[in-house]
């Protein structure tokens, strides 16, 4: 049945050559002994992670990053379990405007939605806070915790609730001792996936951080405008570790392909 | 549904959503009015943000060929990264989906596994590779080709965007395909039909929607993108997201910046719903005439 023939197959080589180039490329960089971006061949060093373990702005900032994408993550599957609840369970006047809303940060742009909690964040001094950094990233992060949930809902079989509902049980039981652990796949995949979502945002953060509140990818991009040299590599390096490690819990969680492809 | 016997159940579904409403009212909807309200006061470059209202800010975008020019180039920018995304795109989608069984995932996942990767590291390897020492270039030494710029040009910044938009194109694409029977291909190739003709009354067809939706989140995502082009267009190739960032955070002209970034957001929306409306209507009357 599969017929797939050799310029199909060379086509398909570029096309995987073109997506892990870039990765690969600051992965093997990173290693490099030279003072200059250049791919060691045979010597290789670890001086530039050194680097970066010393560098205190970076470690700053990633730390930073780390503590606000687990409140980030943590907040908004706090936030999308019920209204993903409300949304896959109910009929109410409003649900396809709430739904909506809730999953506008994927349609508006990032850049527009940074500037606009810049005026939030300016008018009210919230800049420089952590709590209202992490409250923006929950927005960001939001719309992959409600699908997470909506889907893993919807593939979820009420017989059980029916029939413990039918014995008797209240309804908070049914929900804390069956609805509750049915769900948890999918929450847990939400809460890894925004997770990486937050740590990885760039375009809304690099408006609403300031110079204590600098996430690890505004500091690279700041980093990146002005100079670049091997140690930008190793932290490269290090997120796209930092990375693959969540993609294997979350593989082992919930299933990567599921959520890649229920991402769109 | 059980729920719906309880009385105190008409109210249950908005007590569940309360939280994220009011986040989303105070975090979405209303930094947005403020900035519709920003984008109409006034500006002075001494004083800063004045009392009064104006239109002066849409006026000096509207009126100045400099910016016309930025909006023009984000446009082409955009419209290029998103056809390169469909013509890669669908044809990888198609190839995933043919593929044998553990194949077939191992791949999916390369594909995709990008889109979980900072693009601030993504745009820091390809100004590795496009570099004038980059490892492209020295294959174009090696080729005989010679050093072509392209860290700092367009190039690199179309490339760059076609490398983070891909996933983007290739999902929708995907989750169309998996509906398509593979039976009825076989059942049209058996009946003679050419192997292009399968592709054109047969594939294409199914994956229309998903070509569709595709290409308007990534001309969406491209138009507004701030860090590639940021990152390998340099300081002289300016783009809409780069311009906001420097009216915000460098002129501090805030008004101006206001009225650029909602002129973006609503020339995003007019697209998206132009386009949804022409090609999906065109697609259901191709689709109810056959």
């Amino acid at each position: 049945m599969t017929r797939t023939g050799p310029v199909a197959m060379a086509f398909h080589a570029c096309v995987t050559v073109f997506m892990l180039a870039p990765l690969v490329i600051v992965c093997l960089v990173a290693f490099t002994p030279e003072n200059t971006l250049s791919i060691p061949w045979g010597t290789y060093s670890l001086r530039w992670f050194r680097a970066v373990f010393e560098h205190s702005d970076l470690m700053h900032s990633f730390w930073n990053s780390l503590g606000v994408a687990t409140v980030a993550a943590t907040l908004s599957v706090a936030l999308a379990v019920p209204a993903g609840i409300a949304i896959a369970r109910y009929e109410f006047r409003g649900r396809q405007a709430l739904n909506g809303l809730l999953l506008s940060p994927l349609i508006v742009p990032h850049l527009v939605l940074g500037v606009a909690m810049l005026r939030l964040f300016a008018l009210v001094g919230a800049r420089g806070s952590t709590t209202w950094l992490a409250l923006a990233h929950v927005v960001i992060v939001t719309p992959y915790a409600l699908r997470l949930t909506v889907a893993a809902l919807a593939g979820l079989d009420r017989s059980a609730e029916q029939a413990a509902l039918s014995l008797g049980a209240s309804h908070l039981t049914v929900f804390r001792r069956i609805t509750l652990p049915l769900m948890l796949p999918g929450i847990t995949g939400g809460w890894m996936l925004a997770f990486i979502n937050s740590f990885d945002e760039v375009t809304m953060s690099i408006f609403v951080t300031s110079p204590q509140t600098v996430t690890l990818p505004v500091r690279m991009y700041m980093i990146a405008t002005e100079s670049i040299d091997p140690m930008m590599a190793a932290v490269s390096a290090l997120m796209v570790a930092v990375t693959a490690a969540a993609m294997i819990v979350l593989d082992r969680l919930y299933g990567l392909d599921k959520v890649l492809v229920g991402q769109h | 549904m059980s729920a719906a016997t309880n009385t105190s159940s008409r109210w249950t579904p908005y007590a569940l959503s309360l939280p994220a409403l009011a986040l989303f009212a105070l975090m979405v909807l209303l930094p947005l009015a403020l900035t519709a309200l920003l984008s109409i006061q006034q500006y002075d470059a001494e004083k800063g943000v004045q009392g009064g209202y104006t239109l002066a800010s849409y006026a000096l975008v509207l009126g100045d060929s400099y910016y016309y020019e930025i909006f023009f180039r984000t446009g082409w920018v955009a419209a290029l990264v998103t056809l390169i995304c469909v013509l890669v795109g669908a044809p990888e989608a198609y190839i995933l989906s043919r593929m044998g069984k553990p194949w077939r995932s191992i791949f999916l996942l390369v594909v995709l596994a990008p889109l979980l990767v900072s693009v601030v590291v993504r745009a820091f390897g390809w100004s590795l590779l496009l570099g004038p020492n980059g490892v492209v270039n020295q294959v174009f030494g090696a080729l005989g080709i010679g050093v072509v710029k392209m860290l700092y040009t367009p190039t690199a910044v179309v490339v760059a965007l076609v490398h983070v938009m891909l996933p983007f194109m290739v999902i929708p694409v995907w989750t169309s395909l998996q509906k398509l029977d593979p039976m009825v291909e076989s059942a049209a190739l058996s009946l003679q039909a050419s192997q292009w003709t399968v592709m054109r009354r047969i594939v294409l067809p199914q994956i229309t929607p998903g070509l569709l939706s595709g290409s308007l989140i990534v001309f969406g995502l491209s138009a507004s993108a701030l860090v590639i082009p940021g990152l390998l267009g340099g300081r002289r190739l300016k783009m809409v997201a780069t311009v906001i960032y420097d009216e915000y955070l460098q002129e501090l002209n805030w008004p101006l910046g206001a009225a650029i970034a909602l002129a973006l957001l609503v020339v995003n929306l007019v697209v998206m719903l132009t386009y949804n409306a022409v090609l999906e209507g065109g697609y259901a009357r191709r689709m109810g005439r056959s």
